[in-house]
This record gives C-alpha cells, structure tokens and sequence, in this order.
C-alpha cells in the first residue's frame, strides 16, 4: 500500500491507502476522489484526470509523453505540475505523494 | 419483491454515471443497478482494443474496484433482463420473472448489436462486438483463425481490424458505403484511415454488399459478396451499428422513433422515468437543436449526471461539447462536436505525416473537428466548436497558427 495526500478540487485533504499497479487516476478514484471523471478509462484521450503532483521532490516519476503534454499544456490550469493521474503507475517509490487535483477546464 | 428508490436498468456508463453522480449529489435513497450481464460494471471502449489484442486482461476492465459498490450503498443486481415496465404501479418485470419497484426509473439498457439479416448470420463463425461476452468468445476462437473477414467499415470494425491484423491474422474490411467512416467522417479523413489499414496489409473493398455467409465443411465458411469474388474466412465480425434496446419502454407507452425522446432532465414521456446513454434521443445544441441519439462515453457520462441533478433538485450543467475517441494501430482520433449538417471541410495538417485535422464548418462556423494524433487541436478547438466560432477559410488550413488564435474570448 502507497499513502497519498490528496488535496480535492472543493479544498478537502485527505489521505489515500493507495494499492499498488494500478494508475494514480484509478488509485483516486477508489478513494473516493470523485470529481476524477477520467471519461477515456485511462488511455490518455481525455485530459479529464488532470492533477498536480508535487514537484520539487524526489518522487520517481516517468516523464510525461508528447500526448500527455498536447492534451494538458493547451488546459487553463496548465502548470509545471501538471500530469494526467491514469499515466501514472502507483508504487511504494511514490509513498507520501501529494496530489491536488485540478480546476475543471 | 425489492424496491428501490432509484432503479438503474443498465450497468453500462451511463448507468454508473447516473448511480455514482446520485451519490455525488449527496442522494440519500437506495439505488440500484441492474444489469443483463454477471460481471460488475466495466469499461467498454477497451473490448475493441486492448482488451481485444488480450494485452489487458478482465480485471483491468473494473470500472471501480469490487468493494466500491458496497461502499456508495449502490445495489448491483446482475444477470437481470427486463422485459416489461409497469409505469402505473411503477415495477419492471425481468426475463426469469423477478419484479422489482421503483420510485424513479433510469432506463440506461443501451443497445444491442445490429445483425445481418442475410442467409448465415447466426453461424457460430459470426462475431458482434458489444459485451465482454462477445469478445471473450471471438478471442477463444483467434487462437485458431487465420482468415477474418470483418463486415462494417465504421469505428468498431475498424477498430478490430487494427487489432487483429496486429495479431497477425490477415484481414479483409468490407464496407457497404462508397468509403469506410461514411456516416462519420469526412472524405479526407476516410481515406487516411482506409490507405492507414491498407498499410497495415488490411484488404479494404468498398461498395461492398454481402450477400450470405455459407458454412464449409472445414469449419470455415465463405462470404459472398454481391458481384465480386468470394471471402473465405475463419471468423467474421460484424459491425454494423446498434439498434437501441427500448422495447419495453415503449411497449409501455414511451414516445420515440429512434430510441426513446427525453427532455433535458432526460426524462421520458413516461411519469417517473427516465433514459439515458445510446438509447437516448435528446435535443442536442451541437446538433442545430435536432434531436439526436449519441453513442458516446462522453453523452452517456453528461446524461447521466444530469439525470442525476434532476433527481437531487439541483440545476442541470449546461450541456458539454460532444467528443468521442477512436484508437487505430498507434493513431490516435479525437473527434469534436457532431459533424452533421456541414457544408465544408478544411484539412489542417499533412495526413501523409500522420498528424491532421479536418475542421467542418456550416455556414462559415465551425460544428466539429476531427483531430489525427493532433491532440493540440482537439483540447484547443474544444472551445472553437462550443462558442461555434466563425472563422476564415485559409487561415484554418494552416497548421502552424494554433486553433486558439480563432478564440472568440
């Protein structure tokens, strides 16, 4: 299991038991994170799982693909932190991430 | 006999949508969710995909983990068909005679594959592709095929015949329209996915009608088709549209004539229920106001929750702009808006370089875009359709001035 802290869109902070191998987009949405809509299920068509990973810490990350970045720098919400959460595979290397999921487009 | 407060006929999107958004809203009734098949909810846009290719499996369908439905107090009601709905005494009645009441009915039951109607549409070498049923039947019978003819040029036949070609099957598209993607697509965008399958050693015949499918004594069996040489194939997959699952509705009184008519609220003609997702024919702004049916996951999610506000007294979202996706071998289709009624296409881009748009335009406004591994255009030019921007010819077709110079606001 992987802790998550997650900041919601309405402001609320809790925390998600995360399991692991599966995308950080299902992760919160088992949390009960429902404002993910994440429509495409996960195979990066959508933007609707849009959230904001903390940068400046030392969390493994994969890099975000040319898609992921056509599909999230063209947001309003844009920013450095950006990632669509179903490209993110959760794993104990990602314990602690904080994650604040963005304004909707 | 179980009642339920909100009884969701469908356990495909837009039931869940509706279920879940219920919950959302802060519902405090008993919901339930009743589907025809014994699986949980799960995503479909993969069973012509990935899940198809076996790269994924299942369980990798879940729409919510299995301990979710419980959690959100949502009743899942599996192997279920309806068969009649008694609006007056507000109870359905299933196939196996199990009746349950509701206080609000949300008929959310989609559509059933269209079916050929020639000789041998029922041999067990004919495949549909609508529920994990189908596809885990077409995939034990691939292990063995070579030869699959696929009959229907539209999104889920080309769909499969990027997959399967990519399995290594040899593949033949048969599509009875002057090109694949008639109904949907412009001739631009039509011809890049035709000469992409080609590419991929996909056989595409147009203007192809078939006239029977004949069992061999191999187990195979031939495709006739009307004037040209016969097909023999291991499987055949048919996909040729949908036909939406209302009967019971309007048996009991429900107006429609392609589907079932709703309003906003997406409430039927009947008193106390509703419709939602594929067999749903709604007013639709991106339509010049005609009433339409969407089979869409983006139409099945916004019918849902706003469906959902109607039962939670709260104000209906102002409707989205439609979108819809197709993947095929590593190209990726987003489409934007309904593209009907268009009087003009404009190509953005270079389809030989893979990357491409088709912007359609009525009037000189644009109504929808089709976006080829062009994922810039389809975020930017979500706005272009919603504010229905007019805009220039030429200055379109260039692809180096992004869709958002042409923002109104």
């Amino acid at each position: 299991m992987t802790r998550l802290h997650v900041t919601r869109r309405d402001g609320e902070q809790i925390e998600i038991e995360a399991k692991n191998d599966q995308s950080l987009m299902q992760a919160l949405r088992a949390g009960g994170v429902h404002e993910i809509l994440a429509m495409c299920g996960g195979c990066c068509s959508c933007a609707t799982c849009h959230v904001y990973v903390d940068d400046g810490s030392t969390k493994p990350l994969p890099p975000r693909s040319k898609d992921e970045t056509d599909l999230l720098d063209s947001s309003d919400w844009f920013t450095d932190a950006s990632r669509l959460s179903c490209q993110i595979r959760v794993s104990e290397a990602l314990d602690g991430l904080r994650v604040v999921v963005a304004p909707e487009d | 006999m179980d009642r339920f407060d909100v009884l969701i006929v469908g356990a495909g999107h837009a039931g869940v949508a509706a279920a879940t958004r219920l919950r959302q809203n802060g519902f405090k009734g008993s919901i339930a969710l009743a589907g025809d098949e014994m699986h949980a909810p799960y995503e479909r846009p993969p069973l012509s995909k990935d899940y198809l290719a076996g790269k994924i499996q299942a369980h990798d369908l879940d729409m919510r983990p299995q301990d979710y439905w419980a959690g959100q107090a949502i009743v899942l009601l599996k192997g279920l068909r309806v068969s009649d709905v008694d609006p007056e005494a507000r109870i359905v009645i299933c196939e196996d005679n199990t009746q349950l009441g509701y206080g609000e009915l949300v008929w959310a039951a989609g559509g059933a594959p269209r079916s050929l109607t020639c000789d041998g549409h029922d041999l067990p070498q004919v495949h549909a592709i609508r529920n994990r049923a189908d596809v885990d039947a077409l995939r034990e019978q691939l292990q063995t095929a070579r030869d699959v003819v696929v009959i229907g040029g539209g999104f889920i036949g080309l769909e499969a015949a990027a997959v399967l070609s990519g399995l290594g099957k040899s593949v033949t598209v048969l599509e009875a329209a002057d090109r694949v993607l008639a109904r949907v697509a412009a001739a631009p965008v039509s011809d890049y996915f035709a000469d992409l399958h080609r590419r991929h050693g996909v056989t595409v015949q147009t203007n192809a009608s078939v006239d029977c499918i004949k069992a061999k004594p191999n187990g195979r069996a031939t495709v006739c088709v009307s004037g040209r040489s016969d097909l023999t194939a291991d499987i055949v997959i048919v996909g040729i549209g949908i036909l939406p699952n209302v009967a019971p509705l309007t048996a009991a009184g429900a107006a429609g004539s392609n589907g079932v008519d709703v309003d906003r609220e997406c409430r039927t003609s009947l008193p106390g229920v509703y419709a939602v997702g594929d067999c749903a024919a709604q007013h639709n702004a991106f339509a010049g106001g005609e009433r339409v049916r969407i089979e869409s996951i983006q139409n099945a999610n916004d019918q849902g929750a706003a469906l959902a506000s109607a039962i939670s007294f709260i104000p209906v979202p102002a409707p989205t702009v439609p979108w819809f996706w197709s993947n095929q071998y590593d190209v990726r289709l987003q489409t934007i808006g309904l593209n009907r009624g268009w009087d003009d296409a404009v190509v953005r881009g270079d389809p030989e370089a893979d990357s491409f748009s088709a912007v359609y335009l009525k009037a000189g406004r644009v109504v929808a875009i089709d976006c080829v591994n062009a994922a810039k255009d389809f975020v930017q030019g979500k706005r272009l359709v919603a504010e229905g921007a007019a805009v220039g010819h030429g200055s379109l077709s260039d692809p180096s001035i992004p869709l958002k110079t042409f923002w109104a606001s």
